[in-house]
């Protein structure tokens, strides 16, 4: 019997390590093969593809140190910055190595001249979110303080030196409009009675100027009328089904995706009172 | 009379006992017989009737007197949309079921989604049903594809007065609009999607306009001030929440020329909700939908107001309905809400002028 099921299991592992192999090749990754080491020491390339340096001392299938790691990593990119002098990082990265007010930077830590990159001021970032703030319409997209609206940036001494969260204002620029264009989208088909299907001509818009009185903010909650606890998507579909007769979409419909992010957006700020009636 | 009876059945049986009474007329059934005949009349024309009436009802100092509403039932061709083609007939059998019948039916506007011929001529024939004399008010539901054009066909002009019972009635276009398509190319039907979208910021805001209020002043002019009026128009007139044209831009200025008269009330359509305001001597009263309700604005909403709670989506009728307006003695009104599948509200001339008398049911489920 024991026999048998750790036949099975091995069976099992087989068939998943054969469809992550399958997986793997059909995502085809990079390959970068490096020359093995003559002194059998592990190889490491660059995902440059061309570059590599060796552990000494660490056979390939051992485990370096995490100071031997450090040390290798920091070779190969020295070699990668001498191969390419005009070579820039990214902003965020300027900002994540920026200096502390009052710090002194060590020589080896100045990053090379990035032609054409402007270092992101912060105070640039609050500047951004007053004009979104002034140019802000109702029911176009984003609110005030919507994705389009920047946060201002913290003043004085911040904690720095990290590359998570170390973004400049143009990426936040980036990421607001690409949530607004979200928000556009429901805003069309929450106002077009064809693109939500209806079948006798009723919009969403007619009865929800503005997406008012969906309240989103009270979801989920026990519908009464439904006898069973909804989320807003569910009550979304309802509307489309009934006062409009059209199909309800399916959950991971962009449309029904898109309706949602309008109906939020239009509520932001509003605090979050899940089950209210 | 039963109230399931068609309005086929019953005008056929005012008619025969109209003419049965005829042939063995008493004193009594004289005055009976009178007052089926002007039914009869009022079921045969949207006019009022005239000459063909045994006796002449109306007198000019006989309040108080009733007239009821339906209002905003934006219909799409029958084939589009049945479900606003349910709501006007609902709308049409209650008035029609009222016992005694009101003086007259006005009719608050939007009565077109979109404006076509082939909507506002549904409507026409529909309300041709309707058993009391019709007064028509355009919205601007109606207005926007054609500039008026059929409606004005149909019903008539946009802006007219008339007496009744003492009390001087004017309907007036407050949905005119400052040209915003020509600039932008829009076809008809592209102006009037513009206008027909409440959040629609291309459009421009509501106005009555120069032309309206000189029209207006010329027509009050010869009206006593102590004499009671009475102002239909589809766009509240005064501010409210203007994101959503629930305005007039020159509310004012129309104020203005209002102010003068001891008693004004002014009923309008377009907000689709229960609605009361008072500015100075000027009672408002909002009508609502047969089509659907709305939301209350999230801002500047009249401090009279008690919200009518918030409509249930599970019923196409909830929070839709009509009503009737009583006038008083005054001459102001108490207009009585009718909403469908729930208990009537009526806010009273005395609540709209106190502010505390009187006050109508407090609200259970307000607005989110």
């Amino acid at each position: 019997m024991r026999r048998t099921i750790s036949l099975a299991l091995a069976g099992a592992l087989a068939l998943v390590l054969s469809a992550a192999l399958l997986t793997r090749s059909r995502a085809a990754d990079p390959v970068h093969p490096a020359a093995p080491s003559r002194n059998g020491n592990m190889m490491v390339t660059l995902c440059d593809g061309e570059t590599s340096a060796e552990i000494p001392g660490v056979h390939e299938g051992e485990r370096p140190t995490r100071e031997q790691a450090a040390d290798v990593a920091r070779r190969l990119m020295d070699e990668w910055r001498r191969k390419n002098p005009g070579a820039s990082w990214d902003d965020a990265v300027q900002v994540a190595q920026a200096v502390r007010p009052g710090e002194t930077i060590p020589p080896e830590r100045v990053p090379p001249p990035s032609p054409g990159v402007k270092p992101a001021p912060r105070e640039g970032a609050a500047e951004g979110a007053h004009e979104a703030g002034e140019t802000q319409q109702r029911g176009g997209g984003a609110t005030a303080g919507g994705a389009g609206g920047l946060p201002a940036a913290p003043q004085g001494d911040v904690q720095s030196g990290h590359t998570y969260g170390a973004f400049s204002e143009r990426d936040e620029r980036i990421w607001a409009a690409e949530t607004d264009k979200f928000v556009k989208q429901g805003h069309a088909i929450f106002h077009d009675a064809t693109a939500v299907g209806s079948a006798n001509a009723v919009s969403c818009d007619m009865c929800h100027p503005d997406a008012s009185n969906t309240h989103p903010e009270t979801y989920p909650k026990f519908q009464v009328q439904l006898g069973r606890v909804a989320l807003l998507r569910d009550m979304i579909n309802w509307c489309i089904q009934n006062p409009t007769r059209g199909r309800p979409l399916p959950d991971d419909d962009p449309k029904l995706k898109a309706i949602e992010a309008y109906i939020l957006a239009q509520r932001k700020g509003t605090p979050l009172e899940y089950g209210k009636h | 009379m039963s109230k399931r009876e068609s309005i086929e059945t019953r005008h056929y049986a005012e008619r025969d006992a109209f003419f049965a009474g005829l042939r063995r007329l008493s004193r009594r059934s004289f005055l009976k017989v009178a007052g089926l005949s002007a039914g009869v009349a009022a079921a045969k024309s949207l006019f009022p009737p005239h000459g063909f009436q045994l006796v002449d009802v109306a007198d000019a100092a006989d309040r108080p007197f009733t007239f009821a509403y339906i209002s905003d039932t934006h219909l799409y061709p029958r084939r589009v949309n049945d479900r606003f083609v349910r709501a006007i007939l609902k709308a049409v059998d209650d008035v029609n079921n009222l016992d005694p019948q009101p003086d007259f039916v006005l009719f608050g506007g939007d009565l077109a989604q979109l404006g076509q011929k082939e909507e506002l001529e549904l409507g026409a024939q529909i309300l041709k049903a309707v058993k009391a004399p019709i007064h028509m008010m355009v919205g601007e539901h109606d207005w926007f594809l054609d500039m008026g054009d059929h409606w004005r066909q149909l019903f008539g002009p946009e802006q007219y007065s008339f007496d009744h019972k003492g009390v001087h009635f004017v309907t007036i276009m407050s949905v005119q609009e400052k040209d915003f398509w020509t600039a932008r190319g829009m076809t008809p039907m592209e102006r009037m999607k513009t206008v027909a979208g409440l959040d629609n910021g291309v459009q421009s805001r509501f106005e009555v306009g120069d032309a309206g209020r000189e029209w207006l002043k010329n027509d009050l002019a010869k009206v006593d001030k102590a004499t009671p009026l009475v102002v239909f128009s589809h766009s509240p007139l005064y501010k409210y929440y203007r994101p959503w044209n629930f305005w007039t831009e020159d509310a004012d200025e129309v104020q203005a020329i209002l102010q003068p008269f001891q008693n004004v009330t002014v009923i309008h359509g377009h907000t689709h909700q229960l609605l009361t305001n008072r500015i100075g001597n000027i009672h408002f009263h909002g009508m609502l939908s047969t089509a659907w309700p709305w939301p209350y604005a999230p801002e500047g909403l009249p401090k009279l107001t008690i919200q009518m709670n918030r409509a249930d989506p599970f019923d196409q009728f909830d929070g839709c309905g009509d009503g009737t307006v009583d006038v008083i003695e005054s001459g102001l009104v108490n207009a009585l809400y009718n909403l469908w599948d729930r208990n009537p509200v009526t806010v009273k001339a005395s609540y709209v002028s106190s502010g505390t008398q009187d006050r109508p049911p407090q609200t259970k489920l307000g607005s989110y």
